[in-house]
């Protein structure tokens, strides 16, 4: 909870998501102060006017990733959301994330996100050990420089919740994992780029998705999965043209 | 099929289309606006290797991009999936392309 002074003496009324799938949104009177965050916001009230208050947190600097929540009806990370910006008349409502099961209040269930990382084979296959030397990789490389425009995800889910598609097909991978995927396959580090652009292109895959945009609309980070996706699908079309995917 | 297949399929069928579909549109404005009977319009189809090969690439890029994006939007928006939206994607495929070659044998094969 910031200790700044308040900027205004203000007070910011603010609707809270409470219980699972049914539940009601119930309104707290909040302090308004100076540079709040809304993850301030929620850990006030969940100090001072609802200990059950079930959220979840970690670093509260934007690092972890385990913050973000569904705020005035947009996905975003709460621990580097500004009241300022997003409140408008004075006015919050806080729900979770879209596109993943509830668990209680605020804290959604991540495996669906996390289980299809692994499905994209969102994973670094070594081909060294710890003995060998360190491979040399030239940041200037067009696949270095391809990968390191998606590698600072923080796995806040942010994108899978505001996908449609997501939304539609239960199936679909989604961006994140697609971006990391898309990360590995420009990796020349990586021992097995084909197999990682195989399962991204297996049913549910990059080309399940429809360029929407709205995962980089609302990444925090500001990477841009849909073109990760998108090099996905030309990759996989060079790869079925050249026998080497089915 | 595999995604990456359906989805090169229907990206090139709708390559094929897009010129296909203007011309055929131009192609009806300038019929009705310069007052073509049907009598005249087949006066000129019949018989046309050209037209036979316009509209024939015509119904079979239509026929195949079509159920590939119809079996898309049932995927995604209702609970109908597997091998049953496969097949009846496929027998969607089969109709389009009799039903348009149907179409272009009327009119392009004097009788």
């Amino acid at each position: 909870m910031t200790t700044a002074t308040a900027s205004d003496g203000g007070t910011l009324a603010v609707e809270i998501w409470r219980g699972k799938d049914a539940g009601r949104f119930e309104t707290y009177t909040v302090p308004q102060r100076a540079n709040q965050t809304v993850l301030d916001v929620v850990t006030w009230i969940q100090r001072h006017a609802e200990p059950a208050l079930a959220y979840r947190f970690a670093c509260r600097v934007g690092v972890c990733g385990s913050c973000a929540m569904t705020v005035n009806g947009k996905p975003r990370w709460t621990c580097r959301t500004h009241v300022s910006k997003v409140a408008g008349e004075g006015a919050l409502r806080i729900e979770p994330l879209r596109n993943l099961p509830r668990l209680k209040d605020l804290a959604v269930d991540m495996t669906p996100f996390f289980e299809k990382w692994q499905r994209a084979q969102g994973r670094f296959t070594p081909t060294r050990t710890r003995k060998d030397p360190l491979t040399t990789v030239s940041p200037q490389s067009a696949g270095r420089k391809a990968a390191d425009a998606g590698i600072e995800c923080i796995n806040c889910a942010v994108c899978y919740s505001a996908c449609d598609v997501v939304g539609w097909d239960d199936g679909y991978l989604g961006p994140a994992a697609l971006n990391r995927a898309w990360t590995l396959v420009n990796d020349e580090r990586d021992g097995d780029r084909a197999g990682v652009l195989k399962s991204a292109s297996s049913g549910g895959g990059c080309h399940s998705c429809h360029t929407h945009g709205s995962c980089v609309e609302h990444c925090p980070v500001g990477i841009n999965p849909t073109a990760g996706i998108a090099g996905l699908k030309r990759w996989s079309i060079v790869e079925l043209l050249g026998g080497k995917l089915p | 099929m595999t995604p990456v297949v359906l989805y090169l399929a229907q990206r090139l069928t709708a390559l094929i289309l897009a010129p296909l579909v203007i011309a055929h549109l131009v192609l009806i404005l300038i019929a009705v606006e310069g007052g073509l009977t049907a009598a005249e319009i087949l006066a000129r189809t019949r018989g046309s290797v050209g037209w036979a090969l316009f509209y024939g690439l015509f119904v079979a890029a239509a026929a195949v991009h079509a159920p590939i994006g119809l079996r898309n939007v049932i995927h995604e928006h209702t609970r109908w999936t597997g091998r049953s939206l496969d097949w009846s994607m496929l027998a969607l495929a089969v109709l389009l392309a009799g039903l348009g070659a149907r179409a272009v044998l009327a009119v392009v094969v004097t009788p």
